[in-house]
């Protein structure tokens, strides 16, 4: 994997919201890449900074929302500082979006053909005919029957799982790169979500697109990523293959996030749970975010704030792999 | 469709049936109409020969059965202060009235509609902010201020257009146009505006509010996360959504339009059903204002409907009886 | 009481009104219109009503920094020699009398209304609720003008002109009371459900008291909001149906009034006569408005 150059990279990613009370930094220092066809998975508790890495990622920011410092990079090509105009060329074309709720995400007045079609036309060098044509072969391929007649019906003709393949289909339809999909199956039922996950994980299979999986589903991130990133308090707290981050977690946040699933092969009388809450934005303690919920800390957490460091299979941002400065 | 539009004209009659209550009611109780009718000299033969003419000796459900009857044939009876055919005054004024409400809805929606979806984008322009102002005074200026002004500024001092009445009016059969010739449109121009001014904001702001509410949707960031131009987002995609709510509430302002006519023509002495119905007031005449009453809500349930079926073809939700497999 | 004012000074309600610097100015302004209107008989240069002092050599005097004009009559006269400025402040005393009447009429009525239908349920609020609708789908200006006229038609004219404020009052009243009665409604049927309601209930409390003593106190925000934004609505209802000359007697003339009068003279270039009463009725609802505008999200940011 490390042989072939990245599609995506992030690199010291700072996103800051100016407020009336000061700046709040949603962002901070946040680097990861993913290669051709690899699915990371993004993982961390509401807040963390999960979403709006992905909307940093798209260029859909809310404002007053903004890039502060960092690159973002595609390909090689730098994205995150283009104007408007480029920057939509891109989103769709080379980046296609799933975001959480099919029943808010969908155009309720046109047909879902018809969005299919206008954002075929929009991307690809094909007439009307062409992209209706197409249009029905996606919505087979992410299985809705009888697509042929269905591609006249409204999204309210739709229920929520075949709406949600409705998205696929719109965010894959123009043959992006790479899909940033954003808790794509929280809003649907416990039934239906591991089939959407499945046809996401096949679609992007085939069509070798990379994918950001922004979930806070440990099931779906070992199930589906290569490798996870642990998000915490707007920082990368590590990052790593899927493997090593669930079962070896370096990071005690990951190692405390890790232990509270159910595990499947064995009975437990209690889960395990971190004590207290994530900080708010506006009030993240000094070194280490992570400290006051520490179970390892020491002096060094609370005075200097860790990078990710090479933590033997993945990277954490602890100072418990600081080499140089043995722990006192 | 067709049972769609059956149920929406059932919910009005009761509404109609209740205002024509109260006009008849009016119309037989306030007032006394036989000795309004008969004037100073009467015989008592003659007064009763009138109440049997009238039918004012029949049951009160048998005479209000006979008012709808006669209403529905626009047969309104004498007014008191005309002695005249109520339905001929009001189909002599109705032309009058009727262009110049045409033509304050139009320049409302006309302008009030694209200064919306341009404040609702471009909120921080000092364009938006200009229309917002501009708003805020047209709606705390009541009608017949707006209308002096204007005359003042246009008719005394500059003398550009005349400040009443209709100017030279063509006849098409029973309707009297404006519309063809020069002084009539120069007259139309600013009662247009006294009209059109209080509506133009208040649709302003509304399609303002929607739109904002609009581009906030997540279907709005996924057209945009989807890469499509900025025309299609606004113009299509949050345009569309934003006219789902704005028609009702625009529906109904145009029927108050016909209704605050009332001040706008008393303003400029405009010969429409308005200037007749505040005479009408004044001297209690009752048949004509009973007759008024009938006419208005019948214009405002006639726009309820349209409004529905308008609503009926820009939302696919509310097309129930469509079956799930397409067409 | 001081303790009061010091819990009013600390209160969210007076700082968003002092971070609002339009709201402090529309104060202002009001607060000047009631005081020239309330304060008129004692403050006012002249007294419009007194016919001995009216010299007809003085009419039609233009405002006082026109060169034709008189530092006596600061906004100029009228076509009998008044002075156009005592007629405002007079004037604006029949419009806020007329306006603030008529509004708590309106109040009193729908909030009695609202909170029987809405505490009562069942045939009642649907009878209500409907009449609401109805007269919803009409423009209040509309309503007002029909009572009016009707109250006339049923009225000899010697009763009628002696009471004809009273009818304007009672026309521009029923006029308003459905938005009265709907908010009212709405509120008391989010506290008819709640628990001390309820348990109000239990312990058997006679219906009428829990109406008056427990929900109508917890409505009393809402109710605010509308009364204030309608004052604004009445005082041009007032003036509207006064211009269109089926309001106020002449002999008590309101805003509405001279602006009618003064348009007769607006030909002629005489546009004091009616600008000016003009812009006073601007300047008092649109403050008016502004206040209620304010209050409504100071009090209430989700209410709409």
């Amino acid at each position: 994997m490390s042989n072939v150059a990245p599609l995506l990279q992030v690199k010291n990613l700072r996103v800051e919201f100016p407020t009336r009370r000061g700046t709040l930094v949603a962002l901070d220092d946040v680097s990861f890449d993913i290669a051709p066809g690899e699915v990371l998975g993004v993982v961390g508790e509401s807040g963390a900074g999960k979403s709006m890495t992905g909307a940093a990622i798209i260029g859909l920011l809310e404002p007053p929302g903004r890039i502060a410092k960092g690159e973002i990079l595609l390909g090689g090509r730098r994205i995150d500082n283009l104007r408007y105009e480029e920057m939509r060329r891109i989103r769709g074309k080379e980046i296609g979006a799933i975001f959480q709720d099919p029943l808010t995400t969908l155009n309720p007045l046109y047909t879902v053909g018809r969005q299919l079609a206008e954002t075929m036309t929009t991307h690809l060098p094909i007439g009307p005919g062409e992209a209706r044509k197409r249009a029905i072969e996606w919505l087979e391929m992410v299985g809705i029957p009888a697509a042929a007649q269905r591609i006249d019906s409204y999204p309210h003709e739709f229920s929520g799982g075949m709406r949600q393949r409705v998205v696929i289909a719109l965010a894959l339809c123009a043959e992006p790169r790479l899909i940033v999909a954003d808790e794509p199956t929280t809003a649907l039922d416990v039934s239906i979500q591991a089939q959407v996950i499945a046809l996401l994980k096949r679609l992007a299979r085939e069509k070798g697109t990379a994918m950001m999986l922004v979930t806070h589903d440990m099931g779906v991130i070992a199930e589906t990523a290569d490798r996870v990133a642990v998000m915490y308090a707007g920082r990368v707290a590590e990052i790593g293959p899927v493997r090593e981050v669930v079962k070896h977690a370096n990071h005690p946040y990951s190692a405390g996030l890790m232990a509270s699933i159910p595990p499947l092969d064995r009975r437990v009388e209690r889960l395990a749970q971190i004590d207290g809450a994530m900080p708010r934005l506006s009030a993240i303690p000094k070194g280490c975010a992570y400290n006051p919920r520490c179970p390892q800390v020491f002096d060094k957490c609370r005075t200097y704030r860790p990078d990710l460091i090479n933590a033997g299979t993945t990277q954490a941002a602890c100072w418990l792999y600081d080499t140089e400065a043995p722990r006192g | 469709m067709f049972a769609f539009i059956i149920s929406r004209i059932l919910q009005a009659v009761p509404v109609m049936l209740t205002v024509a209550l109260i006009s008849f009611a009016m119309f037989a109780y306030v007032g006394d109409p036989v000795a309004i009718m008969l004037g100073q000299d009467f015989t008592e033969a003659q007064r009763d020969q009138l109440v049997r003419d009238l039918g004012l000796d029949q049951p009160f459900w048998v005479q209000f059965a006979t008012f709808i009857g006669h209403a529905a044939q626009g047969e309104f009876g004498l007014s008191y202060r005309l002695s005249r055919p109520v339905a001929e005054l009001i189909a002599e004024r109705a032309p009058a009235t009727l262009e110049l409400a045409f033509t304050a809805a139009a320049l409302a929606l006309l302008i009030g509609v694209p200064m919306g979806v341009y404040t609702g984008l471009y909120r921080h322009s000092w364009l938006s902010r200009f229309f917002l102002t501009f708003s805020l005074i047209g709606v705390s200026l009541p009608t017949f201020l707006i209308g002096i002004l204007l005359i003042l500024v246009f008719a005394v001092w500059l003398g550009w257009l005349p400040s009443f009445g209709r100017g030279d009016t063509v006849n098409l059969g029973w309707w009297t146009t404006g519309f063809l010739t020069v002084s009539g449109l120069k007259a139309l121009v600013l009662p247009a505006i006294t009209l059109g001014l209080f509506q133009l904001t208040l649709i302003m702001r509304l399609v303002r509010a929607e739109m904002m509410e609009v581009l906030r949707t997540d279907y709005i960031k996924f057209a945009r996360a989807r890469g499509l131009p900025n025309r299609v987002v606004h113009f299509g995609h949050a345009l569309k959504n934003t006219l789902v709510p704005v028609i009702t509430i625009v529906g109904l302002q145009l029927g108050a339009i016909i209704a605050f006519a009332i001040v706008t023509e008393t303003v400029f002495q405009w010969p429409g059903m308005g200037l007749l119905f505040i005479q009408s007031v004044g001297a209690a005449d009752i048949p004509v204002m009973s007759a008024y009453l009938m006419l208005i809500a019948l214009v405002f349930v006639t726009i309820n409907l349209i409004v529905d079926l308008l609503y009926y073809a820009v939302d696919p939700r509310l097309r129930i009886g469509r079956g799930k497999g397409g067409h | 009481m001081a303790a009061a004012v010091q819990r009013f000074l600390d209160s969210d309600l007076w700082w968003s009104f002092r971070r609002s610097p339009v709201t402090v100015v529309s104060a202002i302004v009001a607060l000047v219109c009631i005081l020239g209107a309330v304060l008129a008989p004692w403050i006012a240069p002249h007294n419009p009503f007194d016919l001995a002092s009216l010299n007809l050599s003085d009419a039609f005097k233009p405002p006082a920094w026109d060169e034709d004009g008189a530092a006596e009559y600061l906004l100029g006269t009228d076509d009998q020699g008044r002075d156009v400025l005592s007629a405002i402040m007079y004037g604006a005393r029949v419009s806020l009398l007329v306006g603030l009447s008529a509004t708590i009429f309106a109040t009193v009525l729908g909030v009695s209304l609202g909170l029987t239908a809405g505490y009562a349920g069942g045939h009642v609020d649907s009878v209500l609720m409907r009449i609401c609708d109805i007269q919803l789908t009409f423009p209040s200006i509309l309503v007002a003008l029909l009572v009016d006229g009707v109250v006339r038609a049923v009225l000899p004219r010697e009763v009628h002109d002696q009471i004809a404020l009273f009818v304007v009052i009672f026309a521009i009243g029923i006029s308003e009371w459905p938005k009265f009665a709907r908010t009212v409604r709405g509120s008391t049927l989010v506290e008819r459900n709640k628990e001390y309601v309820q348990a109000a209930r239990v312990i058997g409390v006679p219906s009428l008291r829990i109406m008056f003593s427990h929900v109508l106190p917890n409505v009393i925000g809402p109710i605010l909001v509308v009364a204030t934004l309608n004052l604004g609505l009445a005082i041009l209802s007032e003036a509207t149906l006064s211009f269109l000359g089926v309001g106020v007697p002449p002999t008590q003339p309101s805003l509405g009034t001279l602006i009618r009068i003064g348009n007769d003279f607006l030909f002629s270039g005489e546009w004091w006569i009616t600008i000016f009463p003009g812009v006073a009725l601007i300047a008092m609802v649109l403050s008016v408005n502004l206040l209620g505008d304010w209050l409504r999200d100071a009090l209430n940011p989700k209410l709409r």
